[in-house]
């Protein structure tokens, strides 16, 4: 069990909250899907960057604000590295790069 | 709307009237009903001047910005949800009122309301054991330090899904819970409470 400091409603246990997956995947716009072959629909559909170090993933406050934001996290250690709201840009951090 | 002749809250078949007549001395804990109240949803900009004017207008109550945090006007309250996402909460008696003088004072803007009375009750607690109980299934921290009257949060008590509104320091809690998870959540409050001595309010 971790603590989440959702952007919105403060630090909540993590029960509170959903997964939502792997953040920052954009949905191909209307022009390429045309085009998509189905090795890049798998692509977008199915593969993911299975991170061994600093992932960036998609939460939602379930039962709070029922809001979703984006978390950093080090999927080895569990450590939150940064929160922040859908929208803003993938922060700077990676294994060799972490914010201390 | 339900027929008011027809309409039951969610805890009547428990027999509030009946069971608050006992003795209950010494109980640390005084467990209620406020049924039928007005609830009603509301989604806005609170950065927008005209959103938040438009509301103080209609309800006399002014907008919480604050994340986890209640205003209080008369008999109105707002509470905070999300960052653009409210309950106005106010008597029975003031329902329709409400929602009209919302609809009317959000005319042209791009905001919501939604008449959610029917789906919830609230259960009031209060009593020097109050924030024990609670804390049996609760992850919030509800030391005074970090939570106190004025505060609410939407989280989960005992995997139920509720808003909990601290009102006072004696501390007195209200617990705005889905009708259907009331009589769930009633009888385990009443196991817990077996541990602290538990009153019931008349209706
Ligand atoms: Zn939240």
């Amino acid at each position: 069990m971790f603590v989440i400091n959702c952007p919105y409603c403060g630090p909540r246990d993590e029960h509170e909250f959903g997964y939502g997956h792997e953040a920052h995947i954009a949905r191909p716009t209307l022009e390429q899907q045309g085009t998509m072959s189905d090795a890049e629909w798998a692509n977008y559909l199915f593969l993911r960057t299975n991170t061994k170090g600093v992932h960036f993933e998609r939460w939602v406050h379930t039962k709070g604000c029922r809001r979703w934001f984006n978390v950093a996290r080090h999927t080895v250690t569990h450590e939150i590295l940064k929160v922040y709201k859908m929208g803003e840009p993938k922060p700077d951090i990676s294994a060799e790069n972490l914010p201390r | 709307m339900v027929e008011a002749y027809q309409r039951r809250s969610a805890l009547a078949h428990f027999g509030l009237n009946a069971l608050a007549s006992q003795k209950a001395d010494g109980a640390g804990i005084t467990l209620g009903e406020s049924a039928h109240r007005a609830i009603i949803n509301i989604r806005g900009d609170a950065k927008d001047p005209a959103f938040t004017a438009a509301v103080k207008n209609a309800t006399g109550c002014d907008l919480p910005a604050a994340a986890n945090t209640v205003a209080t006007a008369g008999d109105v309250r707002i509470l905070w949800l999300g960052p653009d996402e409210w309950w106005v909460v106010g008597t029975d008696a003031r329902r329709a009122g409400l929602i009209d003088g919302l609809r009317s004072a959000f005319a042209g803007q791009h905001t919501n309301v939604t008449d959610v009375s029917e789906s919830r009750t609230v259960i009031t607690m209060t009593g020097p054991a109050a924030r024990d109980v609670l804390a049996r299934g609760i992850s919030l921290d509800l030391h005074p330090r970090a939570f106190g009257p004025g505060q609410c949060a939407q989280t989960s008590l005992s995997r139920t899904n509720v808003l909990l509104h601290q009102t006072d320091n004696a501390p007195s809690y209200e617990i705005y819970v889905l009708k259907s998870f009331a009589d769930y959540l009633w009888r385990w409050i009443g196991l817990i409470a077996e541990d602290f001595g538990m009153a019931v309010k008349a209706e």
